[in-house]
């Protein structure tokens, strides 16, 4: 089991987004960085900053960020562990959570939304990541 | 946590003499050169000089309003300043108000930036009132709004849910003419509204129940609205069903039929009610194993005998086909008179859009690209689908 949102869990994350052929397909012409932020509250004392490089189907880079001045990314998405945590439950859509604002997107909504298929596969392969909460 | 948006409705005879009584100073109509052919901006011109409003048409919508007549639109209402809008037509006309009107409150934007996400503060400038003179789009109800980028022959599903009109008029007087294929078009448009909200994959207890009722009055009123179009029942119980479907749908979002058919209207010009109904057995059956309890409760609601769920998506299809043979609407590309030449060249077109089409996300089984294209090729030849 994998603490969510450690650096061994997005290692482990990586792995299987590299692993996956439904996300390869899907994610082909996938050009964009993101941000993925656990925001405080609850458990988590202060904001966990995850990055992760995704580029036509592979995750090239991914790793925990001290500091969110240390990247760029295309796309920042930050929500609270309770979002997150519905999202790979698969009990909350993505979009659907942007779209909502459950999950605080910034960046080129219309390109996500072209890119729905991967998106799924992403959440697909959290799910296979063995992954335990903080309560 | 998921929104209900709706306008205020009226509907019936007479709906339309609600205009008398709206407060303002300029209204601006946006409306196609048929719609004002045919006396109805005058009709709703006569409704707002009761009220004390001045009026400004801007009567050059297209079929697939593009981004250049949405830019003219909104410059036009930018010199004319009106504090009411009023979208009188089918989709296009209405869609295109929708944007024309972001675009007047905010100079600054592209109709591209409209989404669903970013809030725009809309209603400072005007409001917007929606006329439907089609009974199938249901953009009277919608925040959606559906342009066309020409330069790229895509259609682009964006919108926001401020983009809702204020008031939707849902008054039988503008339909009672309307051509048969267009009835049926049209009719098939809300009938896909309904199904779709009904069994995509954001459905909700909210919308159910108003895509169910529209579906039953598809069924029970389009044969008849077809077939003459002077039964005035028919005629007003269609013209509901297609906005009970708008809201339906509006507030659960199109899927897969849309996103499939959209392409289609784009490459070939073909009408969106009639690519979206041809696309939507297809569709149904694709999507059937995720949703097999809805799509035969659907079935047995239209009257067909359906004993178990994994029967529905395809007697579904089925009965949605020979509702559309009933109606004289083709049930493959091929009878939409597409040759195979015209077929394989718009293929990869065809695909490229689908797929980027943003109403591909509430499909309850999304394709990947090949089934995407295999799924295109069944349409073309009219083959049921079974993968």
């Amino acid at each position: 089991m994998f603490k969510f949102a450690s650096e061994e869990w997005v290692q482990a994350f990586k792995e299987e987004i590299n692993a996956s052929q439904g996300y390869a397909e899907a994610a082909k012409t996938w050009e964009g960085d993101f941000y993925f932020i656990v925001d405080p509250g609850g458990p988590i004392a202060q904001e966990i900053v995850m990055y992760l490089d995704l580029w036509h189907g592979k995750c090239r880079d991914a790793f925990i960020c001290a500091d969110r001045a240390a990247k760029t990314p295309a796309f920042v998405i930050n929500a609270p562990i309770t979002a997150w945590r519905k999202v790979i439950d698969k009990k909350l859509d993505p979009v659907q959570g942007m779209m909502t604002r459950q999950l605080k997107l910034q960046g080129d909504m219309i390109k996500i939304m072209k890119a729905v298929k991967a998106a799924k596969e992403l959440v697909e392969c959290t799910t296979r990541v063995p992954t335990e909460f903080p309560e | 946590m998921w929104y209900f948006n709706s306008p205020l409705i009226v509907f019936g005879e007479e709906a339309l003499s609600e205009l008398t009584s709206i407060e303002g100073h300029r209204a601006f109509i946006v409306t196609d050169a048929h719609i004002a052919h045919l006396g109805y901006v005058d009709i709703v011109g006569e409704k707002l000089a009761t009220a004390g409003l001045q009026y400004q048409v801007f009567a050059e919508v297209e079929p697939d309003p593009s981004l250049e007549t949405v830019r003219r639109g909104a410059e036009l209402m930018r010199q004319y300043q009106p504090d009411w809008i009023i979208g009188l037509g089918g989709g296009s006309s209405m869609d295109a108000a929708k944007a024309m009107w972001v675009l007047y409150e905010h100079p600054e934007m592209v109709p591209n930036e409209i989404n669903p996400i970013v809030p725009m503060k809309l209603r400072q400038k005007a409001r917007l009132i929606t006329i439907p003179t089609t009974s199938g789009t249901g953009a009277e109800a919608t925040w959606g709004i559906v342009l066309t980028d020409t330069a790229e022959q895509r259609k682009l599903a964006l919108g926001s849910r401020e983009n809702i009109a204020d008031m939707a008029i849902v008054d039988p007087v503008f339909v009672a003419g309307l051509p048969p294929q267009i009835t049926a078009d049209t009719g098939m448009d809300a009938l896909t509204h309904a199904v779709e909200g009904n069994t995509g994959a954001w459905h909700n207890d909210f919308c159910d129940g108003l895509c169910l009722k529209a579906i039953q009055l598809v069924f029970d009123y389009l044969p008849r609205a077809v077939a003459d179009g002077k039964d005035k029942e028919a005629r007003e119980r269609m013209h509901n069903a297609a906005t009970i479907a708008g809201l339906g749908f509006g507030n659960s979002m199109a899927a897969m039929a849309h996103a499939m058919g959209h392409s289609i209207g784009a490459v070939f010009h073909t009408p969106h009610g009639r690519a979206v109904g041809l696309v939507l057995p297809y569709t149904i059956e694709f999507t059937g194993e995720a949703m097999a309890e809805r799509y035969a409760d659907i079935a047995r609601l239209v009257g067909t005998a359906c004993a178990s769920s994994q029967d529905g998506p395809r007697l579904l299809a089925q009965t949605i086909r020979a509702l559309a043979r009933s109606i004289g609407q083709p049930l493959s590309l091929q009878e939409m008179g597409i040759s195979a030449e015209q077929f394989e060249a718009a293929l990869p077109k065809l695909v490229e859009n689908a797929e980027s089409d943003a109403t591909l996300v509430v499909s309850a089984r999304i394709p990947d690209s090949a089934e995407v294209q295999r799924l295109y090729r069944y349409i073309f030849a009219g083959k049921s689908v079974d993968f």
